[in-house]
């Protein structure tokens, strides 16, 4: 290893990379795009469901209780049926995720028993929103059947308050807002690292073969650890600076806490960055052309981070064998790890378990890369 | 030790062999190179000249043979050859985003050359190939000439002893040529041994040794004037007539003709004595009806040689060194 030679490798690549349209783009407005496209493009909330509502009885409770439905956030009722027809063709034809229809016996079962029931329709043909959907509708009428014991009571002369409800009250941590934002964002900041370092690093190697340079550079003495880390190094810096774009994007612009700490951040950074790097860069030696070496690495990050790194998508709610492939994907790791420095701000001896799993991955990747060029042109 | 030294060949290629799949690329030459000394390697696009530099550079390992660069075994230690060569390949590898003197800085660090001394290489390299002024220019803008030179100026950045130059003249103009092996010669006279490959037979006469190469084989090996008197067994004649096609096919069976090639609207005619053929085949070919108008004696060029040689080579009685 040469401090000489190091440098001079470093140095062109550096010069190279400023002078390729699209090795800037992808430095550039690849992160930026992602988080955007990303950030903006995967959420989860579900607020303002369409419904429609048809009220058989018309009574003072039943439009107290559709009331319930036009206040919430999270419903937002568009159509007003006056049959049962009209509330088939709202589902059917998509306007309507939900239909809530109160029977004509409504208020007579409710004075006379204390209990009554509404009935709702729903589009269950995405079945996870239309589970939230009804939990939504849940709490709506909840909420009715709370004021209507109230106003029971009054009517009967009783005094007394109503008994006090016995409810479970959850209380959210580390993300209050229950925001779906701020629990992807940072897993965001992962796939966009893990994108843009393998990208980069796939070109290295290929250029060289493609643009026929190679064969001049395999005869001189430089070794190949020289070349792989020379050629690395300035994508290391570069992929860093994009982990600072990402940072004050997810905390500018998306306005996601962060209650950790540099330190951690990019100290987990760096060890991300060493396995992405590896990655792009053993792509890069098998593949000589450096389209194919860029669409192999778009292929092979892409998927695994995007589905496999529970960034968007919890690992845990996924089959066993799945979670058995996640371990293979290097950004599960490092999702985890982003997701606790941003949200609960905890240190590494907390996240000693992913730090390890990174330091196994990074190692790994790193060694077979250190092996996989040869300069050798047969 | 200091005449020791001196005389021990610089490059060193015993029975040397690369077989690619069942193609026999280079076919068990066998050569030396001396101190200063600048050997051509002269044959067709395909002969295998390629393949042998890139071996003797270390980026092919040899199916079979040896060969010795500086002293090192090539298969065994090419990473210590690789300090002691410079190398230019036969396609244009130096970086044309970068410019002139962004490429000579690359080569000068890989090549370890000192910071104290390696502005002063650099301008001598840049004065060398006539780019004073353009250091700043970006490669891809050089025509030819230039960027050969450049890549000459790359390759001795770091005074090697040993330069390989494979085709470094091919698509540049004949006044650049010209320059270039001025250059080579320069560096030869400064002590560099020089193997260089080329498919122009006139730049034969620039080299001190020339090894002809056809089908992987090595079917002569000398110094160019050694090559012409010797290599074709014979002496040469110039004969214009009308007829050709039909002299052509007559001479063979004239007493004293070795060979006949057809060059333009005359023959090469090779005879065992160019004193009797000079008076004997103009009446061999009055006696068929073809009219003689000259003969004359000519000093064979290499390209008579190779074309001697390599028909023989086909029949089986290529000369083996």
């Amino acid at each position: 290893m040469n401090a000489l030679r190091l440098r001079a490798i470093a140095r062109k690549e550096v010069l190279q990379v400023w002078r390729d349209p699209r090795s800037l783009m992808i430095v550039l407005l690849m992160p930026i795009m992602q988080m955007l496209m990303l950030g903006y493009g995967v959420n989860l909330d579900l607020k303002h469901i369409p419904i429609c509502t048809y009220d058989r009885e018309g009574s003072q409770h039943s439009e107290a209780l559709l009331k319930g439905f036009a206040a919430s956030e999270y419903f937002d009722v568009v159509k007003v049926a006056t049959d049962y027809a009209a509330v088939t063709a709202a589902i059917d034809g998509g306007t309507c995720r939900m239909a809530v229809v109160v029977p004509q016996d409504f208020s007579e079962r409710l004075t006379d028993t204390g209990a009554s029931s509404v009935q709702a329709i729903l589009d269950a043909s995405d079945d996870n929103s239309a589970t939230i959907a009804a939990g939504y509708a849940q709490a709506v009428i909840d909420q009715f059947e709370q004021n209507v014991q109230i106003w029971f009571a009054g009517n009967h002369g009783q005094s007394m308050a109503p008994p006090p409800p016995i409810s479970l009250e959850s209380r959210v941590w580390f993300n209050e807002d229950l925001e779906s934002r701020n629990f992807i964002i940072p897993g965001v900041v992962a796939v966009v690292m893990a994108l843009v370092g393998a990208q980069l690093s796939s070109l290295t190697i290929s250029r060289e073969w493609e643009r026929g340079t190679m064969e001049l550079l395999v005869s001189t003495p430089v070794t190949p650890m020289e070349v792989m880390l020379g050629k690395l190094a300035p994508y290391f810096v570069i992929g860093l600076l994009d982990a600072v774009l990402c940072l004050v994007m997810a905390v500018l612009w998306f306005a996601v806490p962060f209650r950790g700490t540099l330190l951690t951040l990019f100290a987990t950074t760096s060890l991300f960055l060493v396995a992405v790097l590896g990655i792009g860069y053993l792509i890069s030696v098998a593949i000589r052309s450096q389209i194919g070496a860029s669409q192999i690495a778009l292929l092979v990050t892409m998927l695994p981070t995007a589905l496999l790194s529970g960034y968007a998508f919890p690992i845990d709610q996924m089959p066993a064998p799945i979670q058995w492939v996640t371990y293979l994907v290097h950004a599960r790791y490092y999702v985890t790890i982003l997701k606790a420095v941003f949200l609960k701000g905890v240190g590494m001896t907390a996240l000693l378990e992913p730090i390890l799993g990174l330091i196994l991955y990074a190692v790994i990747v790193a060694f077979l890369a250190a092996r996989a060029f040869r300069k050798r042109l047969d | 030790m200091e005449a020791r030294a001196a005389a021990a060949p610089q490059v060193v290629a015993e029975d040397l062999t690369k077989r690619f799949g069942s193609f026999t690329a280079v076919d068990g030459i066998s050569f030396r190179i001396a101190r200063g000394e600048i050997m051509g390697f002269l044959g067709p696009n395909g002969a295998g000249k390629s393949t042998t530099i890139r071996i003797l550079c270390g980026l092919l390992r040899p199916s079979g043979g040896r060969a010795f660069v500086a002293g090192i075994d090539v298969a065994r230690d090419p990473e210590r050859v690789r300090e002691r060569i410079g190398y230019m390949s036969q396609k244009f590898s130096l970086y044309n985003d970068l410019s002139v003197a962004e490429n000579l800085r690359f080569f000068g660090g890989v090549y370890r050359v000192p910071r104290a001394e390696l502005a002063e290489r650099m301008r001598f390299v840049v004065h060398m190939a006539g780019l004073d002024g353009r250091e700043d220019a970006l490669v891809a803008t050089l025509a030819g000439g230039w960027k050969q030179r450049l890549a000459l100026g790359c390759a001795i950045l770091h005074r090697p002893p040993i330069l390989f130059l494979d085709e470094p003249t091919s698509g540049v103009d004949p006044a650049s040529r010209r320059r270039f092996w001025d250059l080579i010669h320069g560096l030869a006279e400064g002590g560099v041994s020089v193997l260089v490959s080329t498919h122009y037979m006139d730049e034969a006469s620039y080299c001190n040794e020339i090894a002809l190469i056809n089908q992987g084989r090595l079917i002569a090996l000398g110094s160019p004037g050694k090559l012409k008197r010797s290599a074709l067994g014979g002496e040469l004649l110039l004969v214009e007539c009308d007829k050709v096609g039909a002299a052509l096919e007559l001479l063979p069976q004239a007493p004293g003709v070795l060979d006949v090639a057809a060059f333009g609207n005359a023959l090469h005619v090779l005879v065992e004595s160019a004193e009797r053929g000079l008076v004997e085949l103009p009446r061999y070919l009055d006696a068929k009806g073809i009219d003689c108008r000259n003969i004359a004696r000519i000093d064979p060029t290499l390209e008579d040689v190779f074309v001697r040689l390599v028909a023989g080579g086909t029949r089986g009685e290529a000369p083996r060194p």
